[in-house]
């Protein structure tokens, strides 16, 4: 079931991925309106982290478009912000927490120019926001991962975007993180901010978000969570009733077949 | 000695001149080398530095002369022709990264000494001094030739300087990069051939061959001394500004020495002080902190056994003799290292002695009550949170006891309730 909205904030167009030949996401079509927490939900190998860089134009996509603010990415590049995993980046490097937090300001004041004494006042606001301005000067290899993942989340703040894309931003946390992170959606959602959330977890999806797009390698479901989050649903993403699109995958992986005729 | 004052003074032209390259091009490589480091490319310097030798080659084949400026473009073009090779070579066959930078390294540097040869043989008059190439002579660098290399190390300073920020925040989070719309492709286009113009600037003084250690060398030794990047940067143009003078000084006292393994060795020196000196990173404060460590394990043990020897008859700062304290079952410890940890018990007052017999005092009884508490107070812990049979919990016990904090402790009586018996049923001592 596929809900679709009028004036969407994020439309995604007939979305074909594939890493080599091999498709990992197939047919994706759907739309989010703005202000909402939209969750991104799937098993494991679902494509929910190639979606989100897809979207963020990390990754081409062999068929299909993206349109933010019903332009493409690079036109509104400064309202969207982007939440990469944690684990993508190596803790051990030479940088402090507010270090990390002012690249978000990096993409305003382009490439040469250095931040200033504004951005850092932005900077210890974010870090204030999610709790973490005792630990401004704290090398960032002696973070807890919670810890790091609360600087990530204020690195994104301090970009002051509009449309917000977080990359499993609950996972290995702990729960006080979890609690202060989703306060902190609610509060930017209800000041008009777009959130997408991609999360694993089934029982806390429900709680989390208003709209949910249901995921596993083609799009199962998205809309509100109350309309299209069923037993139903669930079932179809989580089922594993899937072989047959693997298969031909596997098929055009091997023999070496473009995902498109020409 | 009067040679080296003759070289700090800068008295002579000539020493001037090589002095002042040789510490701008080592510099201006170090500061290159760390963002190079730091994105985990070092092995590609590497590659980089040994593939410029064709070049040198092969622009002194075609202008038949020493021409700085031929030989310079020559090196620019191959190094890069190595850098597209390995990324060819990467993208479109099944031979991973490593390997194509080892492929790479070697054809281009074979090629290059093929080359070489050929030359040599060829009885060309103006070939002699091209094999300083291989290994450097700060002696060559003068007049022009020197005004060239200064110019090109200024314009690395300068543009890495400049692209501090983005060289930083590409290494350390190149999706975010992409994601702010930096332009993450130019930028490592920039990097490399920064690369390249670093190593093309290094060959006359270090050489082709040794060119990449004094591109990682000091980076890697900075790496160990500081966790802010600016610092560290700031600390490998240190280390291998110092290496530069080093080497120039060498080869200017013994003028037989090549200047490049001589930098090299000196800026290995200072990474290797690094690896083993460095305040908390090295080796041996490490080590010093272990065995800090098991300094106060030792002491604490002893003082715990005059506890449980007092428990048997509840005279606990009755005098003890060396065999009752020193029965090697019940320490764990050697008696030796039992002896020792007495003595600096001694010196602490906490223990005082009569030539033949130990006993506690006050304060080290205090001292005594505490580390046997915090280890009931662990086992107790153990067995009620963690579900741990109470004739499991000793030895975690042993280790947790002495590092348990103030704070921790009332933490932990919090939680257990303030109890008065551990899992064995034994009294837990409050002070």
């Amino acid at each position: 079931m596929i809900v679709h909205t009028q004036e969407p904030i994020l439309e995604v167009h007939d979305l074909m991925v594939t890493y080599g030949r091999k498709p990992v996401l197939w047919g994706v079509d759907f739309t989010l309106p703005s202000g909402c927490i939209a969750g991104i939900v799937g098993p494991n190998g679902a494509g929910k982290s190639t979606l989100l860089k897809t979207i963020m134009g990390l990754i081409t996509p062999s068929s299909g478009y993206i349109k933010l603010f019903d332009r493409s990415l690079d036109e509104v590049r400064s309202q969207v912000s982007y939440v990469p995993q944690r684990e993508s980046v190596d803790w051990d490097f030479p940088v402090s927490v507010l270090d990390v937090v002012l690249m978000g300001r990096y993409g305003k004041v382009g490439l040469l120019r250095n931040t200033g004494p504004r951005d850092r006042d932005i900077a210890m606001d974010c870090l204030d926001k999610v709790g973490m301005s005792a630990y401004t000067k704290r090398q960032i290899s002696q973070l807890s991962g919670g810890q790091q993942q609360r600087v990530f989340l204020a690195r994104a703040l301090a970009q002051e975007a509009d449309l917000y894309f977080m990359d499993e931003p609950f996972a290995g946390v702990d729960a006080a993180t979890e609690q202060t992170i989703i306060a902190l959606l609610r509060e930017m959602a209800s000041a008009g901010k777009t959130i997408v959330v991609v999360h694993h977890d089934l029982q806390s999806a429900r709680a989390y978000f208003d709209w949910i797009v249901l995921l596993n390698m083609h799009l199962v479901a998205a809309g509100p969570t109350n309309e299209v989050f069923t037993e139903e649903t669930i079932q179809q993403a989580y089922g594993g009733r899937l072989n047959l699109l693997s298969q031909v995958g596997d098929v055009m992986e091997k023999r070496a077949f473009p995902s498109r005729e020409r | 000695m009067e040679t080296l004052l003759d070289f700090l003074t800068l008295s002579d032209p000539n020493v001037r001149y090589v002095v002042l390259g040789n510490v701008l091009l080592s510099s201006s490589a170090a500061m290159v080398g760390a963002f190079i480091l730091l994105q985990k490319k070092a092995l590609i310097g590497d590659a980089v530095s040994h593939a410029v030798l064709p070049g040198i080659c092969a622009a002194f084949l075609f202008s038949g002369s020493k021409n700085i400026g031929f030989m310079l473009s020559g090196a620019f073009v191959t190094g890069w022709l190595a850098l597209l090779a390995i990324d060819y070579i990467t993208a479109h066959s099944k031979v991973k990264k490593d390997a194509a930078i080892g492929l790479v390294l070697s054809v281009f540097f074979g090629v290059g000494m093929v080359m070489m040869t050929y030359i040599q043989q060829s009885g060309n008059a103006a070939q002699s001094g091209l094999d300083h190439f291989l290994f450097g002579k700060a002696a060559t660098l003068v007049g022009t030739d020197l005004l060239i290399f200064s110019i090109l190390a200024v314009v690395l300073l300068v543009v890495v300087g400049l692209f501090f920020k983005s060289f930083t925040l590409v290494a350390f989070d190149r999706p975010y990069a992409q994601a702010l719309g930096y332009p993450v492709r130019k930028l490592d286009l920039l990097l490399t051939s920064l690369t390249v113009l670093a190593v093309v600037t290094g060959i006359t003084a270090v050489g082709v061959v040794l060119m990449a250690a004094m591109l990682i060398t000091p980076a890697a030794a900075a790496r160990y001394w500081t966790n802010n990047i600016r610092r560290m940067v700031w600390l490998a143009v240190g280390f291998g500004a110092f290496a530069g003078l080093a080497g120039a000084y060498i080869s200017y006292a013994a003028p037989a020495m090549p200047t490049g393994p001589w930098m090299v060795v000196v800026s290995s020196a200072i990474a290797f002080f690094s690896f083993f000196f460095a305040p908390t990173k090295g080796i041996v404060p490490k080590m010093y902190t272990q065995h800090k460590n098991q300094r106060i394990i030792a002491e604490e043990n002893t003082l715990k056994r005059f506890y449980h020897l007092g428990e048997r008859n509840s005279h606990f700062l009755g005098l003890r003799n060396a065999d009752e304290l020193f029965a090697k079952d019940e320490l764990n410890a050697s008696s030796s290292s039992s002896r020792a940890a007495l003595k600096r018990l001694a010196t602490k007052k906490l223990v005082v002695s009569d030539g033949q017999q130990w006993r506690l005092t006050d304060i080290g009884w205090q001292k005594a009550t505490r580390i046997v508490r915090l280890h009931r107070l662990w086992e107790l812990y153990l067995t009620k949170y963690m579900n741990i049979a109470a004739d499991h919990v000793h030895d975690d016990a042993e280790t947790i006891e002495h590092i348990i904090t103030p704070e921790l402790e009332r933490e932990l009586e919090h939680q257990l309730g303030y109890p008065d018996k551990d899992p064995h049923n034994t009294e837990i001592p409050k002070i």
